[in-house]
């Protein structure tokens, strides 16, 4: 038992979540799959005075359809997400992109509101809802506001989220049938955070590329969205893409760390070759 | 509200603070379930909660009231053994046995998994009602198991024993 003491709320309705967050001042944590937040109190990292307990919510949980995209409840299983049938057939890169998240058991815990709020930087979750478009609707007794997952991520662990707000939902646009999804990651074992890793949304149109969506992980304090790569792509023919040209663009707007497991130079070097070929590959495809 | 734990309802602990492992071990002392890393990195620890593996380190116990939970100690039946943990006797499916009972706890909530249809990254056919047993799938699903004394071959064989053709 090595948390520092803290009380234990587990309401069912969001209105009770957002009463109790706004009354603890700051002083409270939301615990959803817990598969970060346990460590971290474990090892006495986070101490907070009160965790609210999300689970009992069934209002923020699954995955629904609504007008011109996906809705998925935060407390919705990354386990579950894989399993999803709407998923399956409007957002197979972000069922593709979880099925790296972790291990089997971690997923049947962990949630995607949970790893899209944390904000891991090495995380596959919060770059997919970056490079897919995704909003997160947040709630708290002073309103609800949606913001955009690009606008979500400030730092490592540090997001646009009040310490007051609950997320009650991310949505995900649609994206026309027919798009194709990249999705590449570099770790030393299955299950482990990304050394790199990259997920991206290709949608063709008339020969050209319409429309297109490419964020890293792994590669900076936050997830980032490759966005000179992106305008370079953007209208294009989709045929005969210079895809190193594309990949060295894609590249420049990383900001990479040195640490235990890799060099910001090897970080480098290899999303770079791992945007070029996955580039290549799917090019095939357009 | 009580957490059945093996068939037997127990009460949530008083201290949130309490993880579901701290509980099983201290306070249950059903200790087949092991603490490795305490922080969801090695397995070790892996129970099922209504037939779900979760790491038991990684959760309140006060999170699973009204829940049942299934350790090692409660997969054996009446008439003895449960068969992989016979296989894994055969196939020396360990050596010092330390992560033995989250590896046998994960396999069983993996043949679950595969009678269901879960698919995993290496699942190729994506709309099959079950997804076949091969070592890949077993070896991918198995990868929140660490085993430090590098017994993974064994515990492969005798999950394949087990499941593999198996009706599941």
């Amino acid at each position: 038992m090595k948390p520092a003491p803290f009380d234990y709320v587990a309401p069912t309705t969001i209105d009770a979540a957002c009463a109790l967050l706004a009354e603890a001042g700051g002083g409270a944590l939301v615990l959803a799959g817990g598969q970060t937040l346990m460590p971290l109190l474990a090892l006495r990292m986070s101490q907070p005075f009160i965790v609210v307990d999300i689970n009992r919510i069934d209002a923020l949980k699954g995955v629904t359809r609504v007008e011109g995209g996906t809705r998925i409840g935060p407390v919705t299983r990354q386990n579950d997400i894989i399993t999803d049938t709407i998923l399956a057939e409007a957002l197979p890169g972000l069922v593709t992109a979880t099925q790296h998240v972790g291990h089997h058991q971690t997923r049947d815990r962990g949630t995607v509101g949970g790893s899209i709020a944390f904000g891991e930087p090495a995380a596959e979750l919060p770059a997919a809802a970056v490079a897919l478009g995704a909003t997160i609707e947040a709630r708290s007794i002073r309103g609800t506001r949606r913001i955009a997952a690009d606008a979500l991520y400030l730092g490592p662990y540090a997001t646009a989220l009040e310490p007051d707000e609950l997320v009650t939902a991310i949505h995900f646009p649609d994206w026309p049938a027919g798009t194709i999804t990249l999705f590449r990651e570099v770790a030393r074992r299955p299950g482990d955070f990304a050394l790199v890793g990259l997920i991206g949304a290709f949608a063709v149109t008339g020969g050209r590329i319409a429309r297109v969506g490419i964020a890293w992980f792994g590669m900076g304090p936050t997830p980032i969205r490759a966005r000179q790569a992106e305008a370079a792509l953007r209208g294009q023919p989709a045929a005969g893409l210079d895809a190193r040209g594309v990949a060295a663009l894609a590249v420049a707007d990383t900001a990479p760390f040195d640490d235990h497991h890799a060099t910001a130079e090897y970080r480098r070097t290899v999303g770079e070759r791992i945007f070029s070929r996955a580039l290549a590959e799917a090019s095939v495809l357009f | 509200m009580a957490i059945r734990i093996n068939g037997t309802e127990t009460r949530a602990p008083a201290d949130p603070r309490v993880s579901l492992l701290d509980l099983l071990r201290e306070t249950l002392h059903l200790t087949g379930t092991k603490k490795g890393c305490n922080q969801g990195a090695c397995g070790a620890c892996t129970v099922l909660a209504d037939g779900e593996r979760i790491l038991s380190c990684l959760a309140l116990a006060v999170q699973f009231e009204g829940r049942s939970i299934t350790t090692i100690e409660g997969l054996a039946g009446q008439d003895g053994m449960h068969p992989l943990q016979l296989a894994f006797i055969e196939h020396d499916g360990f050596q010092c046995g330390y992560c033995t009972p989250g590896q046998i706890c994960s396999a069983v909530g993996m043949a679950a998994e595969l009678a269901r249809g879960a698919p995993s990254a290496v699942t190729t056919d994506l709309g099959a009602a079950t997804v076949r047993f091969t070592g890949e799938e077993a070896r991918e699903r198995m990868s929140g198991n660490l085993c430090r004394c590098g017994a993974h071959n064994g515990i492969i064989a005798a999950i394949t024993q087990t499941y593999a053709g198996a009706a599941l």
